[in-house]
């Protein structure tokens, strides 16, 4: 808990920055897109979001696996402080491709396999929060959360390709991947690299400071037992 | 494991095991849908395979609840948990028997179903396999489910949020089998990745549901 102190408030500050400068560079400062117009400009807020509800949910993960294996009491608390960031990123994401999808696609919604993916995605989710909530004893609802996010990643990971089997997609690929000879053209690739940093620093920072509160949080509840005890 | 399985089946057949009750709540929901869509027959055909399953699915997530809470509750879960037998085994044994209290009638029951949505009958073997290959698997993912919340008091809610996503792949390759069946073409794939499901949950969950089951006894 120690070193966190010094560094919550940079990492606010760094998110804070990159976010400013990567969201004014990406939204006044980037040509419109020849087919897509003015609207392509909400990648930089999808793309980002998109990514850190998937990478959170992956922290969670490992959060979890370290907690099973080596019992470390903040592994487990962490993993339930991504947990509401990861929504709200999920929901994020749901929402600026609605918005997006609208005047592109024509629709708001469509039963596209990675527009599913992410719905599915929301409700485990939803589902692991409502199980840590419904626990009394942290111990056991660490416990319990924890096996529950290592079965779900499974059978997330199964539905994400299960739903490709299901329908042909509508959403276009990757607009970002470590193995694509260009990606998006240069122009929108360095302001959305700075979004991606800034939701990257901001989830660091949120999780940190909602870890910090759980720990107190924690503090709070021990010493309270130990008082009524006395 | 044969005895609890019998002492199982013994206790869901009798009076108050609530056997029959997924049954009928899958023919009410069979019976409700055409008030909701439309009595046209076209409409039915086409969407027969999906209710089925859908009907299938919500009937075998009603019993889930009672696979572990009595044995919790009157103190023979713990007893188990003392026993010789493996709490992994019993978990197996649990999900079978449930299986083949709601599994199976249930995949018995559907091509009868089927008839009352007037689906297309080139469908009829395609659900019954699907059905007969799939409700396994919502079987063993539910006792998970259940072994989960078996310590909370009113776990059912919590129970259906906590399960449903995990039955996504299992109804999607389920109903996409029966669809393709229905329109005459070849449904090996997703029958064969649906009974890769199967064998996968059958060969994970049983340790995932003791270990839960462990930390719920603790």
């Amino acid at each position: 808990m120690s070193w966190t102190r010094p560094v919550l408030p940079w990492s606010f500050a760094l998110a804070g920055l990159c976010l400013v400068v990567g969201l004014v560079w990406g939204f006044f400062f980037t040509p419109d897109d020849f087919r897509q117009g003015s609207t392509v400009k909400i990648i930089y807020l999808h793309v980002p979001s998109a990514l850190m509800a998937i990478n959170a949910w992956i922290m969670m993960l490992v959060a979890s696996l370290i907690w099973v294996v080596r019992r470390h009491h903040v592994s487990a608390l962490a993993a339930r402080a991504a947990a509401p960031v990861g929504v709200v990123m999920t929901l994020i994401a749901l929402f600026t491709g609605g918005i997006w999808g609208q005047p592109m696609w024509g629709t708001y919604w469509a039963w596209d396999p990675r527009l599913t993916s992410f719905l599915i995605l929301f409700l485990f989710y939803l589902g692991y929060i409502a199980l840590w909530e419904a626990i009394e004893d942290p111990d056991t609802a660490a416990d319990l959360t924890a096996i529950l996010c290592i079965v779900g990643s499974i059978f997330a990971i199964l539905s994400r390709y299960a739903v490709f089997f299901w329908n042909q997609g509508l959403h276009q690929g990757s607009s970002l991947s470590l193995d694509a000879e260009q990606n998006v053209a240069d122009v929108f690739y360095y302001p959305l690299l700075i979004c991606i940093a800034g939701f990257v620093l901001l989830f660091i920072a949120l999780v940190l400071m909602r870890t910090r509160t759980e720990i107190r949080a924690r503090r709070i509840k021990a010493l309270q037992a130990r008082g009524q005890h006395a | 494991m044969i005895a609890l399985l019998k002492r199982d089946l013994a206790l869901a057949l009798r009076a108050g095991g609530g056997f029959g009750l997924g049954l009928a709540f899958f023919l009410i929901v069979v019976v409700l849908v055409p008030f909701g869509v439309g009595p046209e027959a076209d409409v039915l055909t086409r969407i027969a395979p999906g209710i089925l399953w859908v009907g299938a699915l919500l009937a075998a997530l009603l019993s889930l609840d009672r696979i572990f809470a009595l044995d919790f509750e009157d103190g023979s879960l713990a007893l188990l948990a003392t026993s010789p037998l493996p709490l992994e085994a019993a978990g197996l044994v649990k999900a079978t028997a449930h299986w083949i209290t709601t599994g199976l009638p249930l995949t018995l029951a559907a091509p009868l179903f089927g008839f009352l949505l007037s689906m297309e009958t080139t469908a009829y073997g395609y659900l019954l396999v699907s059905l007969l290959i799939g409700t396994p698997a919502l079987s063993m993912i539910g006792t998970f489910g259940a072994a989960l919340t078996v310590g909370l008091k009113r776990g059912g809610l919590l129970l259906s949020l906590l399960v449903l996503p995990l039955y996504v792949p299992t109804l999607i390759f389920g109903a996409e089998a029966v669809r393709r069946g229905a329109a005459g073409l070849d449904a090996s794939a997703p029958l064969i990745l649906q009974a890769g499901i199967t064998a996968g949950c059958f060969a994970i969950l049983p340790f995932a549901t003791a270990a839960v089951l462990r930390i719920n006894l603790r």
